[in-house]
């Protein structure tokens, strides 16, 4: 079984992300994996691990992003492909789809495609469906649990309140949740099996893309303003003897935050 | 200043990374459930032994993933670093060398992909007796050849991880002293199969101890060994113990070091949000300036180690620095830990803070796996030329 999965290098989402000039600012950043997108490849890997096969991993970003494709690759994946290229800057998630899509054509061979079900950074989680349109295989989204039957498998998916199991034909593109496994830890034996590794990496040219119709210039939508949530103002801790302090709680929740 | 106070941080990211993600699911709370318990932590040996960290040192061809020690070294000082406990396991990682470099191709095959998969523990080795301590060649247990076995009676003390371990291994006289030529000779190591032993001429007595460290009384009552299982060669035993030593004290040595960064910045943690008097205590140079010195001694013995280390992987002698890193990193560690705990005041003593915990293991590098005097004794007779004290 050929898998592929779609990896995308992140900030870490503990850090403390700035702003400045309508863009986010990455010095001292440390960029990390999308944490569904690990759920996403743990699943690949147990899939080649029962039905043998290839994992392999593709990532659209800036040359750093090769850092997070090894972390991942680490977890056993076989192969990572960066897809990279200065055209590709600011691309929309429509030309990130079609990027990603023709970057999947050329791995070529696959049975499953795999994702995370977002991505944390701009919370958007449409790119891929998106592919999916592009390759024109069907896509399941925000699945819990996978089983294989032959030519279909069988999705369990979280919906509002409830859950769905969805048959699907493969190949298809699946977009995974943290609770559809548990990540594993990297081995030491795969770590430095990636120190071995090439990666690729894929640009315009190579995957037949006009440059003109992706990237920043492109894109169908476009950021006018990055505005940092406003700082919190400090809390106020109130001292006194509780029939005090109540009283000026009370007090303070009607006139100065004026909820009751 | 960096978010790292350790430069060196930087180099082997590849190790480092993967080893802080696996240790930080094993939190303060983890390390204090254990320590309440008294318990061997399980669920970290075995995520440790799972993702292979522990047969870093074994080749490749016996399925381990064959690293260098300065490697090696650098996945137990980041478990130290991180506020564990390397003395769990570290010795999975280091006795097999003896197999390794002296056991027979069929002990070799027989045992190391085992140990490399983590299906077999090796981690105990029966040397200290209570009678002799230190003063090895002294050694009374002793394993009488009769046909196809030996014959072991004696007893040991301190030897850890018994009750952790599949196999152990055992050092033993095979001719007496007073038959001997030079009194390093006449000592043999065995590999003993704990499961067949225990209740059968081995019993185990636990010792409690400061730390949380499973450590035991041995006694030997007629244990029947398998000659199959000697290693090596008769009455070379103390010779491949020597053969191993530089390696496990670099080894050492990086735990203390990761425990030294570990300490200074709990420190100067500590020291920058405690306000006292309305202001951080870290601002008063009474309380700063003994971290800064704790901090600058463990940069000082790292060095020692990473020059220790680079002589070992390169295959050139490396005694006196490998025994001088082990003496520097665990001095430095233990005025950390010291000044780490004076900057906490009472909260230093409080098991929440982990800083007794960690202050308590480390104290044990002092002693073992080998005392700080035998150290200095090392250094001044065979570095120095000094007359031989002993
Ligand atoms: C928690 C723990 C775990 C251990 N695990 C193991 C294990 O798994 N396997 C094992 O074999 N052993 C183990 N040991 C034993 C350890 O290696 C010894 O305790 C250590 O080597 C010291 O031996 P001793 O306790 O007999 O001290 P002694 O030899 O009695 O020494 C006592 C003190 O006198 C000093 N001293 C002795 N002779 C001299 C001299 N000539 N000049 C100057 N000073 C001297 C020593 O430095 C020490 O400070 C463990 C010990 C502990 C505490």
């Amino acid at each position: 079984m050929n898998i592929i999965v779609l990896v995308k290098s992140v900030p870490d989402p503990a850090a403390k992300v700035g702003v400045r000039d309508n863009k986010i600012v990455e010095d001292g950043l440390a960029w990390e994996a999308n944490p569904y997108d690990e759920n996403a490849v743990e699943e690949a890997i147990r899939l080649k691990e029962k039905y043998g096969g290839k994992v392999t991993l593709i990532t659209l970003g800036p040359k750093r992003a090769e850092e997070t494709l090894k972390k991942m690759l680490a977890l056993g994946a076989d192969e990572g492909i960066l897809v990279s290229d200065p055209a590709f800057e600011g691309s929309d998630e429509l030309a990130t789809a079609r990027i990603l899509a023709a970057a999947i054509e050329k791995a070529g061979g696959y049975d499953v495609i795999w994702a995370g079900w977002t991505g944390v950074d701009w919370n958007q989680g449409i790119v891929a469906q998106a592919v999916a349109e592009y390759l024109g295989v069907p896509h399941v989204s925000f699945v819990t649990k996978f089983e294989v039957n032959g030519q279909t498998a069988r999705c369990e998916t979280e919906v509002e309140g409830g859950r769905e199991i969805i048959e699907v034909d493969l190949p298809a593109v699946l977009t995974a949740m943290q609770t559809l496994n548990e990540v594993r830890y990297a081995s030491l034996k795969n770590i430095m099996a990636v120190k071995r590794k090439t990666i690729p990496t894929w640009g315009a040219a190579d995957l037949g893309i006009n440059p003109a119709e992706v990237g920043k210039g492109a894109a169908h939508h476009h950021l006018m303003k990055l505005i940092p949530p406003p700082e919190r103002a400090a809390g106020r801790v109130l001292k006194g003897a509780p029939e005090e302090t109540v009283q000026e709680l009370v007090r303070a929740l009607r006139e100065e935050v004026k909820v009751l | 200043m960096t978010s790292d106070i350790n430069p060196r941080a930087e180099q082997y990211r590849e190790l480092r990374d993967p080893m802080r993600d696996l240790c930080a699911q094993f939190d303060s709370h983890y390390w204090q459930a254990v320590e309440a318990e008294d318990a061997y932590p399980e669920a970290f040996v075995r995520a440790l032994t799972d993702a292979g960290w522990l047969a870093a040192l074994i080749p490749e061809e016996y399925g381990g993933a064959g690293l260098g020690l300065t490697e090696a070294s650098v996945i137990l000082e980041e478990i130290n670093r991180s506020g564990a406990n390397s003395g769990a396991c570290h010795a999975q990682m280091y006795i097999m060398g003896t197999l390794l470099r002296h056991g027979s191709a069929e002990q070799k095959a027989r045992y190391l992909p085992r140990i490399a998969h983590g299906e077999l523990r090796l981690q105990s080795f029966a040397v200290t007796e209570p009678t002799t301590g230190t003063d090895t060649t002294k050694t009374k247990t002793f394993a009488e050849k009769r046909g196809e076995r030996y014959l072991v009676n004696g007893q040991k003390v301190w030897i850890s991880r018994v009750q952790h371990s599949d196999l152990m291994l055992l050092l033993a006289r095979t001719t007496p002293l007073a038959e001997v030529r030079k009194k390093t000779e006449g000592l043999s190591i065995f590999l003993v199969d704990l499961h067949a032993a225990l209740g059968h001429g081995l019993s185990v007595r636990p010792i409690r101890n400061m730390v949380n460290h499973e450590t035991n009384e041995l006694f030997f009552d007629n244990l029947e060994v398998p000659a199959e299982n000697l290693v090596g060669m008769e009455g070379q035993g103390f010779r491949y113990i020597l053969d191993g030593m530089n390696a496990e004290r670099i080894l050492i040595a990086a735990e203390c070091i990761g425990d030294g960064y570990w300490f200074v910045d709990r420190a100067r943690a500590y020291a920058g949000d405690r306000i006292v008097f309305d202001r951080p205590i870290g601002q008063n140079q009474g309380v700063q300036f003994p971290i800064a010195r704790a901090y600058a001694a463990v940069r000082a013995a790292d060095l020692m180690r990473y020059e220790a280390a680079g002589l070992f992987d390169a295959g050139r002698p490396c005694g006196p620095e490998a025994n001088m890193a082990k003496l520097l990193a665990a001095d430095a560690s233990w005025e950390a830990a010291n000044v780490c705990l004076e900057t906490h005041g009472g909260f230093g003593f409080a098991a929440e803070y982990d800083v007794e915990r960690k202050f308590r293991e480390t104290r044990l590098y002092q002693v073992a796996p080998i005392s700080t005097n035998l150290i200095l004794s090392y250094i001044a007779e065979h570095v120095l030329d000094l007359p031989r004290s002993f």
